[in-house]
């Protein structure tokens, strides 16, 4: 590169810089609030979603988001610095950690269970019944049935 | 006067309710019909002493008697006379009292109908009903009294809350009332509690006569049989109350949304889940005589999920596990939950040899099958659902810190198991009893599986780009068609066999088998509440800006113009500020929306009520958020397109229609045809 162009340079990286601050200025919009709001809940109305609250200290909040979008911190730091403030209570999606690792194993836990104890009970030899004969179908049977939950009473 | 009328009668309620649970057990003991009926009568007049309390309530809080504690926090002079009547189940108090009152009044019902078939029950189900009565009205009596009085104390001037004077204290009245929390203002709020507590009540009746069942070892679908209406009645409130709530919370909260997983919303929603898997799994023990055991553990844990229900709305444990121990209800439901439990599963494990099943199972692929698959998924969902509700109060007991479960959380979990249930409720109706035939199931599926694969790939090719919502109008359209073409092929057989026209064979059709295409109505009204679901899930849209007047905002095929802003006072002391907003689509203006911010003075809450546009398509939602006192130049509104949103409320309608078709009575002909029928196509009875 010759020399004389780095004046030109220079003056050019100076004007970028303004037109990006004059950018930076016009800040985050509603919309990237409450994309970040949304994640987290209200500090004192049991779990309104923070985007959506009405009240002074959720409005406080999100004047708080928007100063750190400003600032440049992505959504995962603002949550994150949210967290260390308030504690966990604050995060819309529990994270997947410690204690909380608790609230996603139980529910597929669950169902594996369940979906053995499905299995177990599909699976079970079939009693052996008089081949195509139903026992409903033969007033026999269900005469012997009904006796034999009179004699269990 | 009324006060005492009001509180004395509550005192006897629990009296009788007490000697008819005692003497009918004694009665069944020791062979005394004669005490049995005595308990009878104790039941039914408890029933009216308890609306004989309940008209005291109502003409006092009528009055604007703010002497009664209750009344001076849920009524002021300002409230129009039917929202001084509806406090009734505005507040804590009153609405245990409603709740006593509703079991009450069903319990007396219960006590009405033909007990000539079922002597044996009878005892026990009065045992059940008057217990659970009688721990609703001692806590109504005991720990949260709607006709306790304030008193001031003459020498401190404090005010203190007691039924009867404390001594040297006076009668305190305030001039006026708090009023009701002006959230609960709504239509939705007035008619949604109700429906609720119904429906958790109504799944008493089903549950006292399961345990009667047990208690007297009568192991087969008498149970069943006897409070199937029951359990629909129970069933279609629950679903009621869920709709209407659901729409309240649309109207009234201003979040764009219907559903919250809220942990009081949970609430109702759990009963509702295990209600409805047993709606099903009831139909196998009926027609096949299996599934006996897990058809009472259903209703066990319906009857559990009510009162726990009811426990976590009125505990205050939702907000902190403090606030749970501070008041003497949380440890005292917490305590009839654990006895009610323990109990109905030590019947069951004591029965449950008698319970095994009459028939061999048959395999997966059979509609056996499918209903188990069924009561499967509807139970991970209750599971998934109770974990996330109360993770948050085992989080804060054990570790000391509170965390939230909020809707992602829910989406996550949930949104495959329903999924998994609407594919189900496409096919299952297609498989035989027994054993099912594949190619049967194949042909009966093509047509339908091929207008799913069109549809979605012509969304594809519309530009619809979100694999959830490709996949989820897939689905739905596969079970619509499905499901409208077992209406097709059930009335063409008729046709065929009776010659009937279409439209006849079609009515004829549903009104010979009611349970059946009322069940397929209650479907088709599922899978319309699903497109909504589907649409506001996956393809709401939503901006937030701030506009001057004459400015506009644009936001999918929308266009949103503001006009101005007003503010007036109301006369029943709210301040609303409202914004004028013309919405138009792709330049054609649409509508004129009024988007306004109620706040009530004397509480100091705000009420944001959203202007709406509503059509077929969806809704534009628009919500008044912010706006400059002074000068009024600019106001900040948010704004949600829901696509479809309104097949939700138009799938209720249709889900309701099937239930009440459902539930019909059937005709006494088909009655008679039925007894007259060979023992061989009946269960065993």
């Amino acid at each position: 590169m010759h020399r004389h162009l780095y004046p030109a340079v220079a003056t050019a990286l100076i004007f970028l810089g303004l037109a990006l601050s004059v950018v930076a200025q016009e800040g985050p919009s509603d919309d990237d609030v409450n994309r970040v709001a949304r994640q987290m809940v209200c500090p004192v109305c049991e779990g309104i979603p923070l985007d959506v609250c009405t009240t002074e200290a959720c409005s406080q909040w999100r004047a708080e988001i928007r100063a750190q979008l400003a600032a440049g911190h992505s959504d995962e730091e603002i949550k994150a610095e949210f967290v260390r403030q308030y504690g966990e209570r604050v995060l819309a999606l529990p994270l997947a950690a410690g204690f909380t690792l608790g609230v996603w194993v139980l529910p597929p836990l669950a169902l594996v269970l369940g979906g053995l104890g499905l299995w177990a009970y599909l699976r079970r030899p079939r009693t052996s019944e008089p081949a195509g004969l139903s026992p409903v179908a033969d007033p026999a049977a269900l005469a012997e049935i009904e006796r034999e939950v009179r004699e269990r009473l | 006067m009324l006060v005492d009328v009001g509180y004395f009668a509550l005192l006897l309620v629990l009296a009788a309710t007490v000697y008819a649970a005692a003497l009918a057990v004694a009665g069944a003991r020791l062979n005394e019909p004669g005490w049995v009926e005595s308990a009878r009568r104790a039941l039914l007049g408890a029933a009216l002493l308890l609306t004989l309390s309940s008209i005291c309530l109502l003409i006092l809080l009528a009055g604007n008697r703010f002497d009664l504690e209750f009344i001076a926090t849920v009524t002021s002079r300002a409230m129009p006379l039917y929202l001084k009547l509806t406090a009734w189940w505005g507040g804590q108090a009153g609405s245990l009292h409603f709740w006593a009152w509703l079991l009450s009044s069903f319990g007396a019902a219960a006590m009405l109908r033909d007990w000539r078939q079922e002597r044996a029950a009878l005892p026990y189900v009065i045992a059940i009903l008057a217990g659970t009565l009688a721990f609703f009205v001692s806590l109504v009596v005991f720990v949260d009294n709607p006709f306790a009085r304030l008193w001031q104390s003459a020498a401190t001037g404090e005010v203190t809350v007691a039924m009867f004077p404390p001594p040297g204290a006076l009668a305190f009245a305030p001039l006026d009332g708090r009023g009701l929390n002006p959230l609960l203002r709504h239509p939705g709020m007035i008619i949604h509690p109700p429906l609720l507590y119904l429906g958790f009540v109504a799944f008493v009746v089903p549950f006292a006569f399961a345990m009667a069942a047990l208690i007297t070892g009568r192991f087969d679908a008498g149970w069943i049989r006897s409070t199937r209406r029951w359990t629909l009645a129970g069933w279609l409130f629950l679903s009621l109350g869920l709709l209407l709530g659901g729409r309240w919370a649309y109207d009234v909260l201003g979040w764009g949304g219907y559903w919250g997983w809220d942990p009081v919303e949970n609430a109702a929603l759990m009963p509702w889940l295990t209600g409805t898997a047993l709606l099903h799994s009831a139909v196998v023990q009926e027609r096949r005589g299996l599934l006996k055991r897990w058809n009472l553990t259903l209703v066990i844990l319906t009857y559990g999920l009510v009162i726990f229900g009811t426990f976590l709305s009125r505990s205050g444990v939702i907000s902190s596990v403090h606030a749970f121990a501070q008041s003497a209800i949380g440890p005292l439901f917490f305590a009839f939950i654990a006895i009610t439990l323990l109990g109905s599963l030590g019947l069951l494990w004591r029965g449950w040899d008698g319970l095994a099943d009459e028939q061999p199972r048959e395999g997966w692929f059979s509609r056996e099958g499918a209903f188990l698959l069924n009561n499967y998924l509807f139970l991970g969902l209750t599971v998934s659902v109770f974990w996330g509700t109360v993770y948050p109060m085992l989080s804060e007991a054990v570790t000391g810190s509170q965390i939230t479960v909020g809707p992602p959380y829910y989406r996550q979990v949930t949104g495959p198991l329903f999924a998994a249930l609407v594919l189900l409720m496409g096919i299952a109706p297609l498989l035989a009893w027994r054993q099912a035939s594949a190619r049967r199931l194949g042909a009966a599926l093509c047509l339908p599986l091929a207008a799913a694969l069109m549809v979605m790939f012509g969304l594809a090719v519309a530009g619809l780009t979100s694999l959830g919502g490709l996949f989820g109008y897939g689905l739905v359209s596969l079970v619509g068609l499905s499901t409208v073409l077992e209406y097709g092929r059930g009335a063409q057989a008729r046709c065929r066999a009776t010659g009937e026209g279409w439209p006849k064979a079609l009515v004829r059709l549903i009104t010979r088998s009611r349970r059946r295409y009322g069940g397929y109505a209650i479907h088709l009204g599922v899978v319309l509440i699903a497109l909504g679901v589907i649409g506001t899930t996956f393809f709401q849209i939503e901006t937030q800006g701030r506009l001057a007047p004459g400015e506009s905002l644009t936001i999918g095929r929308y266009t949103l113009t503001y006009i101005g802003l007003d503010e007036a006072l109301a006369p029943d002391d709210r301040i609303v500020t409202t914004a004028t907003v013309d919405v138009a689509e792709r330049g054609t203006r649409l509508a004129r929306l009024y988007p306004h911010r109620d706040l009530y003075v004397r509480s100091g809450q705000p009420m944001t009520i959203a202007g709406l546009h509503s059509d077929l398509a969806g809704d534009v939602y628009v919500i008044l958020a912010d706006w400059e006192e002074l000068s009024s130049a600019g106001a900040t509104f948010k704004v949600y397109v829901n696509p479809l949103i309104n097949f939700i409320w138009l799938g209720g309608a249709v889900f309701v229609l099937g239930t009440l078709i459902a539930a019909w009575p059937e005709r006494r002909r088909a009655v008679a045809r039925s007894v007259a029928a060979p023992p061989a196509h009946r269960a065993p009875e």
